[in-house]
């Protein structure tokens, strides 16, 4: 683990004129237009870390239950194919799976990640699920809900607003969900 | 766009008395999109959490965010993790670079997707 100054490391990335002018090279002249909002909503946490109940979320995929254990190296060599998607992944939509299982693997391939400097081998470099249970059996953290979710990397930003995140919305409740962890690829 | 649609979320959680906490990687995305907290590693964009298998700086990032669940006062705040990516900066200048050695290449890969929709395949 580095800690650097700040003085010592460059910018941060500015990933959104990055990927206007990616997508300008490729013939693309309409600009995507980010989502902005002027309001930020904000809740107030009322009770201590210890106490509350965390729903994780994610944007990785789950693998298909019958995939097996080598789903994951399969489909890092089998990334071209396009039939890919139809072979390992459940539908491309929003899934909750048991958090009480940490999951062999997540399928990322079809996220746009810097796949030349790093590599998604390692489940908690961006899922922390077995972190988070470390934190629950410790007592800094007062249980995860049933479901982790697995939300769906839409273009559109209606469908997120529309569907995936009321339905995220209806099932952290369900499950009684005090706080949420949101970690994007 | 995994930043964006998590920030869209965490909006529709936070909205309904859900507090949240954004774990990422890009900046400029989520703080142009408006979220109530957001911890910032400042590493290339899949290891949101922490360098594959450094536990302890996987660790920490988590605590990090933890703690700003529980400490922030207002929206919109933003916490830097002070961890960096081991190996040098040049990470930040490759990612989706646009040059003389790749510039036809993606023209002619844009082309060729939009033949393909205008035909109707994938």
């Amino acid at each position: 683990m580095t800690n650097l100054n700040a003085s010592d490391r460059g910018l941060p990335v500015g990933y959104m004129e990055r990927t206007r002018l990616f997508y300008e090279a490729q013939g693309y002249d309409r600009a995507y237009r980010w989502a902005r909002f002027d309001e930020v909503p904000f809740s107030r946490l009322s009770k201590p870390l210890a106490e509350v109940r965390l729903m994780l979320v994610t944007t990785a995929s789950p693998l298909r239950a019958d995939a097996g254990a080598n789903a994951i190296v399969d489909a890092e060599a089998d990334a071209a194919s396009a039939d890919l998607n139809d072979t390992l992944l459940e539908k491309k939509s929003l899934q909750f799976r048991d958090s009480s299982r940490v999951p062999e693997g997540l399928y990322t391939d079809d996220l746009s990640w810097d796949k030349e400097a790093t590599h998604t081998r390692d489940l908690d470099s961006y899922f922390p699920l077995r972190a988070l249970q470390e934190r629950v059996r410790e007592g800094q953290l007062g249980g995860l809900t049933a479901s982790y979710a697995c939300v769906p990397t839409e273009y559109s930003q209606r469908q997120t607003i529309d569907a995936d995140a009321p339905a995220t919305r209806d099932r952290a409740l369900a499950e009684g969900a005090d706080v949420a962890l949101l970690v994007p690829l | 766009m995994c930043h964006q649609t998590v920030s869209l979320v965490a909006r529709e959680l936070e909205a309904h008395g859900i507090a949240t906490v954004v774990l990422g990687s890009a900046l400029d995305t989520v703080e142009y999109c408006g979220v109530p907290r957001f911890v910032f590693t400042d590493v290339p964009l899949g290891n949101p959490c922490g360098q594959p298998y450094d536990r302890a700086m996987q660790r920490a990032n988590l605590g990090l965010a933890l703690e700003l669940l529980a400490t922030a006062t207002y929206p919109r705040t933003t916490l830097w993790s002070p961890y960096a990516f081991p190996g040098g900066d040049r990470w930040r200048a490759n990612y989706a670079r646009v040059d003389d050695s790749n510039r036809e290449s993606l023209k002619a890969a844009g082309e060729a997707r939009r033949a393909r929709q205008h035909s109707g395949s994938k």
